[in-house]
């Protein structure tokens, strides 16, 4: 009988070939991917050059996504999405996503089954912890480590304490899991899970969709988390189901796991959250955040890209207008997503209320491109980073927020509730 | 290794997008990528570095993206050894990985102060303020970590490994 473990630990000991593995310890893995977009990519692809191999491990396990510049914004970006291009066909990497099948990483992989419950996968972007929900161990590394993954299918990891949050209630009417995770990291700060894993659970996490948990998994690198993991119940046995590539394995913590720490949470006294400037952490209910006047609004990215996400926008902004002092961005997060926000009339909704739509890219979240702020400028975004010069000058300011705030705060012109809105004329 | 210089010293949670904004992740240009280092942060950094000199910060030293630029641009704008009293563990893989000289020490944070000459032996985990001739000692590597750094980062590493095979 091995030591009772954490379904992360478990994660890590079955892939390190182990029976257990503690807290602390360091161990090389088999990695079932290893993903890279076309601003990591470039640099690991170099290092597994230099390695000298010359074939990747295993061209059905690597996945390439252009996401952050692309359709390229610029030359240099259009070298450095050739380079990955390049890269993909000499080495016949079939997880590779051209513009126009592409769409922002950790929205694209588990919408088309390529990530699963169980896999143990290393991505050179820092997101990467997004697939926890799915009750995967997925972290971000840097591309030397990618490029070692390239060439070998394997990682070094030390093991991470597990801190457990256990959230039990019902959530209040407009709360979304972004404001709850908005919440957590305000709580025990960027440096709150400093090379730990997160484990979510409880009865407001139970009743959550897949979606809504990929939020949360999505934020758990903002306190310093190297996971962010949900186990696998019904609701991921459902979103898996003849989506998975290969076969899900469910790994499930033992009831005296040993935690750093656990934190219970009362989802019934969480309101809607806004973070502001220049942390993750700095988190406050939106109600206090009205006096903040906005420029921009941005729709989309890896946290909130995803069709839920469009359709809370959607609901908002749905016979109204953006103030004519705002720009709202709306971006799904991926082709599908995209056709879906057109199949169900979201699109018109968002073109009625005068918002910009665009195709699939990161661009804006880390000040790429399609909204850069100007010197002062100030954007409400349900984005994922507000740290200086995030989305352009470094005097502007990002303040973070769920889909149903940002498109309300985009009419208003302030931070602002959906309840804020004057009433539509029956 | 051994490094000698001038601490430029700065606060917690230094993110990676201050460390290399975003702007300039169209290049992985070394050279390019080093005439921003921390330009968000302290514009006069890249005027005032020199070979040698370390940068001393608080917790969570390179917080945020897995961005490798960061460590490069700092690396190559002549910073050899960063001392935090923690490192974020990405941005502490991405400066193992590729060479850059890290140390975790409280104490030494501090008592460095900005401008003070510092020198350091990374292999013995000692760093001593010149300036003020107080020593320190950081908290060793373990076995595993240290035959990546003695490596010369991981790529070498992982190719010793493969010839040995």
């Amino acid at each position: 009988m091995s030591r009772p473990m954490t379904v992360a630990e478990k994660i890590l000991a079955a892939h390190a070939g182990l029976d257990e593995v503690k807290p602390g310890q360091l161990i090389e893995c088999d990695l079932d991917l290893v993903l890279s977009n076309d601003v990591t990519g470039p640099i690991a692809i170099k290092a597994f050059r230099e390695i000298g191999l010359p074939n990747v491990f295993d061209a059905e396990r690597i996945a390439l996504v252009p996401d952050h510049y692309v359709p390229n914004k610029d030359i240099k970006s259009a070298e450095q999405a050739k380079m990955l291009r390049d890269f993909a066909h000499e080495q016949g990497i079939t997880h590779y996503y051209e513009v126009g099948c592409m769409g922002v990483e950790h929205a694209l992989l588990p919408e088309q089954g390529v990530v699963t419950a169980g896999d143990l996968i290393i991505g050179s972007d820092s997101h990467t912890c997004t697939y926890g929900a799915l009750g995967a161990f997925a972290t971000g590394v840097g591309s030397t480590d990618a490029g070692v993954g390239y060439a070998t299918g394997r990682a070094w990891f030390k093991v991470p304490e597990s801190i457990k949050f256990i959230v039990d209630g019902e959530l209040p009417e407009g709360v979304t899991s972004k404001d709850l995770i908005l919440h957590i990291i305000g709580m025990i700060g960027v440096d709150g899970a400093l090379y730990q894993a997160m484990e979510f659970a409880g009865s407001t996490i139970a009743k959550l969709s897949m979606e809504a948990r990929m939020t949360i998994s999505n934020m758990a690198i903002e306190a310093g988390g190297k996971v962010g993991i949900i186990e696998v119940d019904d609701v991921t046995r459902a979103y898996l189901t003849g989506r998975s590539e290969h076969p899900a394995v469910e790994y499930h913590s033992d009831p005296d796991a040993r935690y750093a720490r656990v934190i219970e949470i009362d989802a019934s006294t969480i309101r809607p959250t806004v973070s502001w400037p220049h942390l993750p952490s700095n988190a406050k209910p939106v109600e206090d955040s009205r006096g903040v006047t906005i420029d921009q609004s941005v729709i989309g990215s890896c946290t909130n890209g995803r069709i839920e996400d469009m359709r809370q926008a959607a609901a908002v902004l749905k016979g109204r207008t953006v103030s004519p002092n705002v720009r709202c961005i709306v971006i799904p997060a991926t082709q599908q997503v995209y056709r879906q926000c057109m199949d169900e009339g979201l699109t018109t909704i968002f073109l009625d209320a005068n918002c910009a739509v665009s195709t699939p890219t990161c661009g804006p979240c880390l000040g790429g491109y399609m909204g850069i702020l100007a010197a002062g400028e100030r954007s409400v975004a349900t984005t994922n980073r507000n740290f200086v010069g995030r989305m352009g000058d470094p005097t502007s300011e990002v303040y973070l927020s769920s889909p149903a705030v940002a498109a309300a705060s985009a009419v208003l012109g302030h931070l602002g509730l959906p309840s804020d809105l004057e009433p539509l004329e029956a | 290794m051994k490094f000698s210089g001038t601490a430029h010293r700065y606060g917690r949670d230094i993110d990676t997008d201050v460390i290399i904004p975003a702007r300039y992740l169209n290049t992985s240009d070394p050279e390019e990528l080093a005439k921003h280092a921390l330009e968000d942060l302290d514009a006069e950094f890249v005027h005032n570095v020199r070979p040698g000199d370390v940068i001393v910060a608080e917790e969570n030293f390179g917080c945020g993206s897995s961005r490798e630029h960061a460590p490069i641009a700092i690396k190559n704008a002549g910073i050899d050894c960063v001392i935090a009293k923690s490192f974020a563990r990405i941005f502490y893989r991405n400066a193992i990985n590729t060479g850059l000289a890290i140390m975790e020490c409280p104490e030494a944070v501090d008592g460095i102060k900005a401008g003070d000459r510092v020198s350091v032996d990374a292999d013995a985990g000692l760093v001593v303020d010149e300036t003020t001739g107080k020593s320190f000692t950081a908290e060793p590597f373990p076995p595993f970590i240290k035959e990546i750094i003695e490596a010369g980062g991981l790529v070498n590493r992982t190719k010793a490994k493969l010839a040995a095979k």
